[in-house]
């Protein structure tokens, strides 16, 4: 029995009873939310069109592996498959384009490959950096936003740096 | 804006790579097969995102949301003295690092924006220092289930789309604190600081 096979039943369970013991009709609420994920799932469709399509070109003309072999020696230093350029570029943009940039890569190399793992870790474990700093510091009417994206992309950086070498210590390449 | 820039780039490589060597063919074949696996991605992925947004609607629904931003009240009141000093933008702040948490993106933004507009009244639009604490916090991603990404996991055909959590967390870790150590770092710069007109 591994952790992750029982985090989901595990999870379920829990959310349920704790619903009951807060006398919430738990199965009206279930369907309730899952109907909103059909929403999610509109809303994120037409940039998963848009950016499948457009690294499936990149990677049928070749210009991915030349992108690549670009990228590779810097990458390499730092254990970053350069297959991952296009996800970390896309990434700090938009949040549905990273999903299909990531969807893309999981699917052209599977999702138990090195790159198919640091592609979800990398998706995971960071934000679309600038899409918040742009909601946030405009909701407060900042001009001056200072340290703040700066700080934010160290975040980023870090984030997918450490992805690749988490990946490594848990699964090996 | 800068999606447009970057989708356009992509599409210009490809068809220059395309016409140069020869394989403008496969980059035409390519863009609509692409465009048409979005549709089963978008299909295999529903049924996992719509369990989760489901489970997420009882824990909202349960208040376990609210539970866990009382845990959080301590620690972010030594990140953020000054805003903490106000109970409705302590409050306001710990339930966005609870909802972040457990991944309720939609519940989690209006109160980081409602915390964010109340420590940046008077401010005369410049940014403070624990404003920028929070926009870091939240351009990190804090997950404890990342649905998401497992439900892209398990739409690529993997058994175990939740194998990668412990990666995930202790990513989401080091690049947080990453984050608040460079803001830490830079506040103290001349050029950040804050009375620089």
């Amino acid at each position: 029995m591994s952790f992750s096979g029982l985090l989901i039943p595990g999870l379920l369970l829990f959310v349920g009873l704790w619903g009951l013991a807060h006398r919430v009709d738990v199965y009206a609420a279930l369907l309730q939310g899952a109907s909103e994920g059909l929403r999610v799932l509109l809303r994120i469709f037409p940039a998963l069109v848009a950016l499948l399509s457009a690294v499936s070109m990149l990677r049928a003309s070749g210009a991915m592996d030349a992108l690549a072999a670009l990228c590779a020696p810097a990458l390499a230093r730092v254990g970053i498959p350069p297959e991952l350029v296009p996800l970390m570029l896309v990434r700090p943009l938009s949040g549905s384009g990273a999903l299909g940039v990531a969807g893309e890569l999981i699917s052209a190399h599977g999702p138990e490959s090195y790159v198919g793992r640091v592609a979800a870790v990398m998706l995971g474990s960071t934000e679309t950096t600038f899409y918040t700093v742009a909601v946030y510091f405009g909701a407060a009417g900042i001009r001056k936003t200072r340290f703040a994206i700066p700080a934010a992309l160290t975040a980023d950086a870090v984030g997918f740096l450490t992805a690749a070498a988490t990946v490594r210590l848990f699964f090996g390449t | 804006m800068a999606m447009t820039v970057l989708w356009c780039c992509m599409v210009g490589v490809s068809v220059l790579f395309g016409a140069l060597g020869g394989t403008l063919d496969t980059v035409s074949a390519a863009a609509l097969s692409g465009a048409a696996s979005a549709v089963t991605l978008c299909l295999s992925m529903a049924g996992v995102i719509c369990l989760w947004t489901g489970v997420m609607e009882v824990m909202e629904r349960s208040g376990l949301a609210g539970k866990l931003a009382r845990l959080f009240r301590p620690l972010l009141r030594r990140l953020l003295p000054r805003a903490s000093r106000d109970e409705e933008t302590l409050s306001a702040v710990s339930a966005n690092v609870s909802a972040n948490l457990l991944g309720l993106g939609n519940a989690a933004t209006p109160l980081g924006l409602k915390a964010a507009a109340r420590m940046a009244k008077n401010s005369g639009g410049v940014a403070s220092d624990e404003l920028c604490l929070l926009v870091v916090l939240n351009t990190a991603s804090i997950q404890l289930v990342p649905a998401t990404v497992a439900s892209l996991r398990a739409a690529a055909g993997c058994g175990t789309p939740f194998d990668i959590l412990p990666a995930v967390w202790l990513t989401s870790l080091l690049a947080l604190a990453a984050g608040l150590g460079m803001a830490a770092l830079l506040r103290r710069l001349p050029c950040f600081r804050e009375g620089r007109p």
